[in-house]
């Protein structure tokens, strides 16, 4: 390969190794188009180190005067097992039914 | 009915016409939603009407105390609303069958105020797309020209009002899912703050981003369902405890003496001439009327687009790792072990544009990652919104385009992701930075498309948006004009 050759920022490597973290797993001709379409939006997105952020503070909320919210420990209302299991593909009794694990 | 009908127009025309026809609400909710249907066949703007439910629900109206803002006005809720036992999935393959136990807030106020829910309507899936075409049930179109977009994600909600098939209807806005297609639809499309509306029952994408908000024909309507869905909810604990002001209050005020920001970071290159021409005509139009503007800037808006996908990726790639296949929605039929069954249902329940963000936000999150990308991305957010800080002690609100251009082609873009997200170049911000901002029909541009204004204000200065929004209805007509005329 020439010296042109544009130094990849995700690799198909990296794309199956994310793609396991995610839980998925994609097909070999996809991986190569989803490498593609990635590592275009990384090399865009790239241009955020342009940004001096030293010393500012990270946004962990937008509004400054929003608090941790608390309320007291005591029983309140909740969905009933019927309604809970109601939408689940497999259930048994009160219990959602999957495959075996071990 | 034709599509000219102005009472569906707005709530007011609306209930105005319902009382003086002698016809029951539910006989007239057979024909709105058989006229509906009908409408929809051309412009998809809903995942499925349920024609059946819409009558009953009807009934129950006609059987109630008749009391209630919306009381029998049709208003679209967008899929990834829990409406309790109907179907809502979020425009993906992932949620099919799935029935919510429960009613969203926003749609327990809609219910007790009376209104007639049409649930269902079309996004792309998870709200990931700014033109509806990733729905797993094909893309909504839009009204003015089949062969375009409506925007997205709310494409179906601003598709179901602009073709008059519900006189409101309720979206969500995470980069500008809310604002970008109501401003390529020709209507209005109102992002509250962050905080003011409940998000309990809204399916989450980027629970630092989303917002729920109204889609409606004018700013009074936005005004009165505004109204109606803001206000504190313990289920949600990142909704804020603050006074709901009468909106409606703000209507028909002066803008005399209004400070208007014009930020030169949005007018820069990549812009339609058509839309920077009915924009250079709105602020005229708020000049003749008294406001002030003042030229301001916004330095970090370049990198807007970047940050938000960073955050938008990581946190919906937090947020869809529930859908595994055990507590609801799809799930494969014949895996081995649960290994197996987790990852073969995800991969058949999401769609393309699903799976890309699921893998930039865990890559984005990975080890090794996490601070060059996730960190940098709140870092820069935090100056984005310091930005905005520093220019609301010069002026009121914020005008900008909507949108950098009109309505795109279906299929222009969708093989090009870089392209379909800078769609959204001028609406991320505002949701970066948690505040108020409103998209109202300014005019016409490329192709005869809609072309929207967008107004942006401090976090809980809604009243100032409304106020600014009404001055320019009052003294413009483009809300009055309908798709199809």
């Amino acid at each position: 390969m020439g010296n042109k050759t544009k130094k990849k920022i995700i690799t198909a490597e990296d794309v199956r190794y994310v793609a396991k973290l995610s839980r998925l797993s994609l097909d070999e001709d996809k991986i190569g188009k989803f490498q593609e379409q990635l590592d275009g939006i990384l090399g865009y997105i790239a241009q955020l180190d342009e940004v001096n952020t030293d010393g500012v503070l990270p946004t962990t909320h937008v509004l400054s005067s929003m608090k941790n919210v608390f309320r007291e420990d005591e029983l309140r209302e909740s969905l009933t097992t019927e309604a809970a299991l109601k939408n689940a593909p497999e259930a048994d009794e009160h219990f959602f039914k999957v495959p075996k694990i071990i | 009915m034709t599509k000219k009908d102005d009472y569906l127009s707005n709530i007011e025309g609306y209930g105005r016409a319902l009382r003086e026809n002698a016809v029951s609400l539910n006989s007239y909710a057979e024909v709105l939603a058989s006229r509906a249907i009908d409408i929809d066949k051309d412009i998809h703007a809903f995942a499925r009407i349920d024609k059946e439910r819409v009558i009953e629900r009807a009934e129950e109206l006609e059987n109630s105390s008749r009391a209630g803002r919306l009381w029998g006005v049709p208003v679209a809720v967008k899929d990834n609303l829990c409406v309790k036992d109907e179907l809502t999935t979020c425009g993906s393959k992932i949620l099919e069958g799935f029935r919510p136990p429960y009613n969203a807030t926003v749609v327990e106020k809609l219910i007790a105020e009376g209104a007639l829910l049409f649930a269902g309507a079309n996004m792309d899936e998870f709200a990931f797309g700014s033109s509806c075409e990733t729905s797993c049930y094909g893309g909504a179109k839009n009204p003015w020209d089949t062969s375009r977009i409506p925007g997205g994600s709310s494409g179906g909600s601003a598709a179901a009002v602009a073709s008059t098939e519900v006189v409101a209807a309720l979206g969500s806005d995470t980069g500008g899912s809310i604002r970008q297609p109501a401003s390529m639809c020709g209507i209005v499309g109102f992002k509250p703050t962050y905080g003011r509306v409940s998000r309990y029952g809204l399916i989450a994408f980027a629970s630092s981003l989303d917002q729920i908000g109204p889609l409606t024909r004018d700013i009074t309507d936005s005004a009165i369902l505004l109204e109606i869905i803001s206000g504190h909810d313990h289920r949600d604990s990142t909704s804020v405890n603050v006074d709901v002001p009468r909106y409606t209050d703000s209507l028909s005020q002066d803008i005399k003496g209004m400070k208007i920001g014009i930020p030169e970071e949005y007018f820069q290159s990549g812009i339609d001439k058509g839309v920077t021409d009915s924009i250079d005509a709105a602020i005229k139009v708020y000049k003749d009327l008294g406001a002030e503007t003042v030229e301001i800037s916004l330095p970090h808006t370049k990198y807007a687009v970047s940050c938000y996908y960073i955050i938008g990726p990581a946190e919906a790639s937090s947020n869809l790792a529930r859908y595994d296949g055990v507590h609801y929605g799809h799930r494969c039929a014949n895996s081995q072990d649960i290994i197996d069954m987790y990852i073969d249902s995800r991969n058949e329940g999401f769609g393309a544009e699903a799976k890309r963000r699921i893998l930039l936000g865990n890559y984005s999150l990975s080890s090794g990652y996490y601070e060059a990308y996730y960190l940098k991305a709140q870092k820069v957010r935090t100056k984005i919104a310091d930005d905005f800080r520093e220019v609301f002690k010069s002026c009121d609100c914020i005008l900008t385009p909507t949108a950098p251009t009109t309505a795109f082609k279906i299929g222009e873009r969708i093989e090009d992701p870089l392209k379909m997200y800078l769609s959204d170049v001028f609406t991320i911000p505002a949701n970066l930075a948690g505040l108020p901002a409103v998209t109202i029909p300014c005019g016409f541009g490329e192709n005869d498309m809609p072309v929207g204004l967008q107004l942006m204000a401090e976090p809980f200065a809604e009243e100032t948006l409304i106020r600014a929004a009404h001055a320019f209805e009052r003294n413009t007509d483009y809300h009055k004009r309908f798709a199809g005329e």
